[in-house]
């Protein structure tokens, strides 16, 4: 099987992806307006909170920290997998990876900004955050370098700045296709100055792949770093259940896990709302596929590891989380994670599967509902059976308003993907040309070789 | 503004161990709870609101654990097989420990949460965001967040109630965390008063809220450096060094003479309150 068909005319990929940018189908705008409210329900949610007070979440006093957290870092987690197809496997010399590479750095984007928002949703005094940002004042008042969650603001606003600098500077070469496409308007403006003049000459290409490259080296220790730095959020804690030393790897892998899982969702989509069969082909969801599966082992490992550090780490409280997690008030989600993150992915194992795209969509989305419930599994049980005896009885259920909160980050997240896939091609028009032509190659090679055989 | 005034800034807020860099001097307030003596009346936590201006929140949030004690009394049931009205329990008084090496002070990302110079865990209102990291991690969980905007509401301190809020304490608004602060309004009139006079301040000088309401004298607070307080006596008798994460007591083997403990010691965060162990029939 291969990726891509090798005659597949250039203009045509380019007249294939411009088309995705005009005319929206009925569904792309009943897709955009759910978007739309149920952010608009978030915003409202919002407004109620921060007049009221935090107590709107329903979280009480040893238990102060909730879903907003938990659905932080599940938002963070899904930023890993761009990083990892656009940078870490451009490294590799992945071709397969071209055509989807822009959706998932977009998703990237998106996501870090859905995070973003949650750390503000979070915080009770939204109208003093600048507090912790270290400006220059003449009280020579500093935010706390030692914590963690100082440490955390930071990685993610490099993160976020990084991973937007190389969604567009992977994006100049399309800007200028589409900018010598379209008809004179505010699109054609828009893309004459973001292309920055492309023109497409030798010079160009070269210093465009030098960029492209280093920005590339650059992310990929970032993409690291912000989840081990989310972790240590927890691990740097004294809590039992969160000082735990596997933490960074076991996020990180997480992270990709849930990440690969969203590709998988938003491939399936994409490739079904744009008509892009031609290019988002069988044989590279396969290979994502694939790649899930091997990671979904990663992450049930080291969840096996860190069970298994606490059991014989003689570490009571720790135990007595552990235990908690598995027959206290939280069994049913803990166990729901564990169904969601460590066996249906095993359905990934079988090969008729592997392309069955109403299957792969259910798994996909079930994965990243049991990375949700692990990271709320992180959060909550902590609190309720901690060191301290008095913590033991207190029950805490979200309210509405909580939930509400995190229903609209995923209105805010897809309203800012379905306006991305109409500003700007969510396919890379001129890597799957090299793809292509990659493949041109490839044949001509082997027929060469089969002809010196004879 | 400087990167040396930052590192300058760095040093004054932040030490290694308890007081190996920095000794406490003149002051370092402690406290001594006999829990023998407590009987579980909760004279403390009400004089500890009346105090400290401490929102009273109602009955329903009370349910929704959004209360505000800073000065909780719990209740431990004996395990002895005894059904209710003869089974025995035992009172814990448990407000913040003022730890020496906070678990809270090293997480805050705006640095809220600091240590003062005698010793005291300080919450500065003002700086603080809201992150509740600080009650994340304390081990006791004696942090106290306002999750609504007390001061205005009327369900929380009718207008005729006013009247009565201590003018020496602040209100606390929507969004910010608060804890016990030893009474840190009685701790610095004195030091003032004792300062014009040119001495420091004197054993009995200054009392805590919860130690004046305390009808057995199970609380007493004082100033660990003078070798003359009673904290002081009761520190040294019981053995019990601020400095040390493991106590005679627990070094000795059974049946000690010792009753002076700090609650999760092991944890190394050097609490500043000394807990005396219950005498009774069974634990002995």
């Amino acid at each position: 099987m291969k990726d891509i068909r090798e005659d597949i005319a250039w203009a045509k990929i380019n007249q294939d992806v411009m088309k995705s940018l005009e005319n929206p189908r009925k569904l792309y705008w009943v897709i955009l307006f759910l978007a739309l409210a149920a952010f608009g329900f978030g915003v409202g949610c919002e407004i109620y909170q921060y007049r009221t007070g935090m107590g709107v979440e329903n979280v009480n006093n040893p238990q102060v920290w909730g879903l907003y957290i938990a659905t932080f870092i599940f938002w963070i987690g899904m930023s890993h997998s761009g990083t990892l197809l656009s940078a870490i496997l451009h490294l590799m010399h992945a071709d397969w990876r071209k055509p989807i590479y822009r959706f998932a750095e977009a998703m990237t984007t998106f996501s870090l900004m859905t995070a973003g928002l949650f750390v503000m949703v979070h915080i009770g005094r939204l109208w003093q955050f600048y507090y912790s940002l270290p400006y220059p004042n003449d009280r020579g008042i500093w935010p706390n370098f030692q914590s963690p969650l100082l440490w955390d603001a930071m990685a993610i606003f490099t993160y976020l700045s990084s991973s937007v600098l190389f969604l567009f500077v992977g994006m100049i070469p399309d800007l200028a296709i589409a900018r010598d496409n379209m008809q004179p308007g505010w699109r054609q403006k828009l893309y004459t100055l973001l292309a920055l003049g492309w023109e497409g000459t030798d010079r160009q290409w070269r210093n465009f792949r030098v960029t492209y490259l280093t920005i590339a080296c650059f992310l990929i220790p970032l993409a690291v770093s912000v989840h081990s730095i989310v972790a240590s959020d927890f691990a740097m804690s004294q809590q039992p259940g969160w000082h735990v030393t596997s933490f960074p790897p076991y996020f990180v892998a997480g992270a990709l896990y849930s990440g690969c899982a969203a590709i998988i969702t938003l491939f399936i989509i994409l490739r079904y709302v744009f008509r892009f069969e031609t290019y988002m082909t069988l044989p590279i969801l396969k290979k994502i596929v694939r790649l899930t599966f091997a990671i979904a082992m990663v992450w049930t490992y080291l969840n096996a590891v860190e069970f298994a550090a606490v059991w014989y780490s003689h570490d009571e409280a720790s135990k007595a989380v552990l235990i908690q997690k598995m027959t206290g008030t939280y069994a049913p989600f803990w166990w729901g994670m564990i169904f969601c993150g460590s066996v249906v992915p095993l359905v990934f194992a079988f090969k008729r599967f592997q392309t069955n795209i109403p299957v792969l969509f259910a798994v996909s989305l079930l994965l990243n509902l049991g990375m949700w419930l692990e990271r709320w599994m992180i959060v909550a049980p902590t609190f309720s059976h901690g060191y301290y005896p008095w913590t033991w009885d207190h029950e805490q259920w979200p309210s509405l308003v909580a939930w509400g909160m995190v229903f609209a980050s995923f209105g805010w997240f897809t309203l800012l993907f379905m306006i991305f896939c109409k500003v700007f091609p969510s396919v890379s028009m001129y890597e799957v040309k090299e793809m292509v032509y990659h493949r041109t190659l490839h044949l001509k090679k082997s027929e060469n070789a089969e002809q010196g055989a004879h | 503004m400087s990167v040396s005034n930052l590192l300058e800034n760095w040093a004054q807020v932040r030490h290694e161990h308890p007081n190996n860099d920095k000794p406490h001097d003149p002051y370092k307030w402690a406290m001594a709870i006999d829990l023998d003596a407590c009987t579980g009346c909760n004279a403390c936590s009400i004089a500890c609101y009346a105090e400290n201006n401490i929102p009273v929140v109602g009955k329903e949030r009370f349910q929704h654990g959004q209360q505000m004690h800073w000065m909780r009394v719990e209740r431990y049931w004996d395990e002895d097989g005894r059904e209710f009205p003869d089974q025995g329990f035992q009172f814990l008084p448990m407000m913040c420990q003022q730890c020496e090496a906070a678990p809270c002070e090293t997480v805050c990302p705006v640095a809220a949460t600091n240590h003062t110079a005698d010793g005291l865990n300080s919450q500065i209102y003002n700086r603080c965001i809201g992150s509740r990291y600080c009650s994340a991690n304390c081990p006791f969980k004696v942090r106290y967040f306002n999750w609504y905007d007390y001061p205005t509401d009327e369900m929380v301190w009718p207008a005729e109630m006013q009247q009565q809020m201590n003018p020496d304490v602040s209100v606390r608004s929507k969004g910010v965390m608060e804890k016990c602060t030893f009474c840190v309004q009685r701790l610095s009139a004195a030091k003032v008063k004792a300062k014009g006079e040119g001495r420091i301040v004197a054993e009995g000088e200054v009392q805590t809220a919860c130690q004046q309401a305390c009808p057995t004298s199970a609380i007493s607070f004082g100033n660990l450096v003078n070798p003359d307080s009673r904290v002081h006596k009761q520190w040294a008798a019981q053995q019990v060094e601020l400095d040390k994460d493991k106590q005679a007591k627990n070094e000795e083997e059974e049946a000690s003479e010792l009753r002076g403990y700090r609650i999760l010691e092991e944890l190394r965060a050097y609490p500043s309150v000394m807990y005396l162990e219950r005498v009774r029939e069974s634990a002995v």
